[in-house]
């Protein structure tokens, strides 16, 4: 106990058994973090923010909610009607995963465009992929506890991809919902796994931060920290940065919830869901509509399954995919064009998946598609072999003091 | 020298107020934020709706209950014989537990109307079906610990430390009477 940092005899205490509290200090006061960070770097902490949001509303639904055919949809209408404060714990959880999937659509955005996927952090950007699949996997399996119109028929359709694997696929499907349709042995399954994966995206979440603090934060010009002068201590310089960040997110997401709360839901899913009549046009939530419109621009089965979770899968294997040493597109002048290109494709297939599949929109789906394993299959491996890119700066100070010798943060901070 | 050590005190005054600010809004934000988690669970609309019940007690014969339900917990409602109405009233207050006099709890004296959870730890007293174990003053009795309940459902012996709950009703006509 003879160099403790702690005054508080508690705490002190505390920290020689069991050290969390050295751990917090080190982890997020001290953290050592790239000055250079600009608001893109907001986004994984709103992203754990997101998360925190949809588990505590989301157990607290869950104690008002019935998973029963019977049951599930009036029970969800009492939670707006009659349980103190239901709609608005309701409407945070609708909206909340909304918010969440734009906040780690743009948190991987930024991944791509500032090359944080590179080596040494390509298991950190692999969990990142893991956690968008659990997140859509729980948000699928969400959406279908209203038991409305939209839930239903968003069910069978999405178990019905499993039905294109070859052989085995109409026994998996089968197996998924534990009968021979979406029915009440279905709802039950979805319930129990949309309350599980939440806690298993905290477990993943823990283990990205355990590989994102093995060698810090990227930055926007994707070089590495060369010494203390090119970092700043996490606390205060970027616990409030993100607190700010935080109050602007709050500010539209409390707007949706306020005034907007069905804007990016389905007027259909308020209809009790039907088994024997499908709504004229069924889409998914919109964070789902992009891997929506690359399933329909593939004219076979099989086939436009595998696209579509193929669309994931490259992000998986990215980190090897890329083999640009640069990882900053600010010194990647062609490759930053295709990025923007490739980020008005993903919105393209937004819009296209929002769409009835017929005409023009078919054949734009496919372009767009195309498009998007032409960026990750072909562009990213060849690039390099054609870009010239620019000249890196010799540390994260010298672009913005023009050398690297100015006093750290550090030492003005340990000298107080 | 002094003016400038003077300037930097009244500098770390406005910062420690707004630190105390800052935190205090804070404070205030969680709250609100956590009221309506915690508020969910108290009894919803639909629950506070169904917090009254009509009994038709017409069949009723003398000497019988029955038991309804109100707010999800058993309700006694007996017609007594005269003899039980006799015994009820005759009895001196003096060695009760919960001194209460017949008329302070049965408004009309044939019928009693009680909530039958038992006041120690919540159990529904037997006394309700003619085969049942009435206890020793003849009202009824908790199975759970041993209370013992009179005529007039007034704790006489046993760990309960009040006497069975009278809740407010009303009659809607001889034979209907409106709990709640």
């Amino acid at each position: 106990m003879s160099k403790s940092k702690f005054k508080n005899p508690v705490v002190k205490w505390i920290d020689y058994r069991l050290p969390i509290f050295s751990f917090m200090d080190h982890e997020l006061n001290h953290y050592p973090t790239p000055k250079n960070l600009n608001y893109f770097w907001n986004f994984g902490s709103l992203a754990g923010f997101a998360l925190v949001t949809m588990i505590v509303s989301g157990i607290v639904l869950s104690m008002n909610y019935t998973a029963h055919v019977d049951y599930a949809f009036d029970s969800v209408e009492r939670i707006m009607r009659d349980v103190n404060h239901g709609w608005l714990i309701r409407y945070i959880h609708m909206n909340g995963a909304s918010f969440f999937f734009i906040v780690v659509y743009i948190h991987i955005f930024r991944g791509l465009y500032y090359g944080s996927y590179k080596a040494p952090r390509e298991l950190l950007w692999i969990l990142g992929v893991l956690i968008l699949l659990l997140m859509m996997a729980t948000a699928f399996m969400g959406y279908v506890l209203p038991w409305g119109q939209m839930s239903f028929w968003g069910a069978t359709v999405i178990t019905n991809l499993f039905s294109a694997i070859p052989f085995v696929g109409e026994s998996i499907v089968t197996w998924l919902w534990g009968g021979f349709s979406v029915d009440n042995s279905t709802l039950n399954r979805f319930f129990s796994l949309h309350f599980v994966l939440p806690f298993v995206i905290v477990g993943v979440v823990i283990l990205h931060l355990i590989a994102l603090h093995r060698f810090g934060s990227n930055n926007p010009i994707g070089i590495d920290v060369r010494g203390t002068q090119d970092t700043v201590p996490f606390s205060p310089y970027y616990t409030i940065k993100d607190l700010f960040g935080l109050s602007v997110f709050l500010s539209f997401f409390a707007a949706a919830v306020f005034f907007f709360p069905n804007f990016m839901g389905h007027p259909d899913n308020y209809i009790e869901a039907n088994p024997m009549v499908t709504p004229a046009h069924i889409v998914p939530e919109w964070y789902f509509l992009p891997f929506y419109a690359i399933l329909r621009a593939i004219p076979d089965k099989l086939g436009g399954v595998l696209f579509m979770f193929g669309a994931i899968a490259v992000l998986f294997v990215l980190p090897w995919l890329d083999r640009s040493p640069v990882r900053s597109s600010q010194f990647r002048p062609i490759f930053k064009i295709f990025f923007w290109i490739l980020f008005l494709d993903c919105i393209l297939l937004g819009y296209l998946g929002a769409m009835p599949a017929e005409g023009i929109y078919v054949i734009l789906s496919r372009i767009a598609t195309a498009y998007y394993f032409f960026h990750f299959l072909i562009l990213f491996p060849l690039l390099p072999y054609i870009e010239k890119t620019k000249p890196l700066p010799i540390s994260i100070s010298e672009p913005i003091l023009g050398g690297g010798s100015t006093a750290s943060a550090f030492a003005v901070r340990e000298k107080k | 020298m002094s003016n400038k050590s003077k300037s930097k005190n009244k500098n770390e005054g406005k910062r420690d107020f707004l630190i105390v600010s800052t935190y205090a809004m804070a404070g205030i934000g969680a709250a609100a934020v956590a009221w309506p988690l915690i508020d969910q669970m108290n009894p919803a609309a639909d629950t506070l709706a169904l917090a009254s019940t009509e009994v038709d007690i017409s069949s009723l014969e003398e000497g019988q209950a029955i038991t309804v339900t109100w707010r999800g917990k058993p309700v006694f409602v007996r017609h007594r014989t005269p003899e039980e109405i006799k015994l009820a009233k005759d009895v001196s207050l003096d060695d009760m537990r919960h001194p209460e006099t017949d008329e302070e709890r049965v408004p009309n004296e044939k019928f009693i109307v009680l909530v039958g959870v038992c006041t120690h730890l919540g159990c529904v007293p037997l006394g309700q079906k003619s085969g049942d174990v009435k206890g020793q003053y003849g009202g009824w009795f908790c199975p759970c610990h041993g209370s013992h309940y009179d005529h007039s459902g007034r704790i006489r012996k046993g760990p309960a430390p009040t006497n069975l709950e009278v809740p407010s009703y009303k009659f809607l006509s001889n034979n209907v009477i409106k709990i709640g």
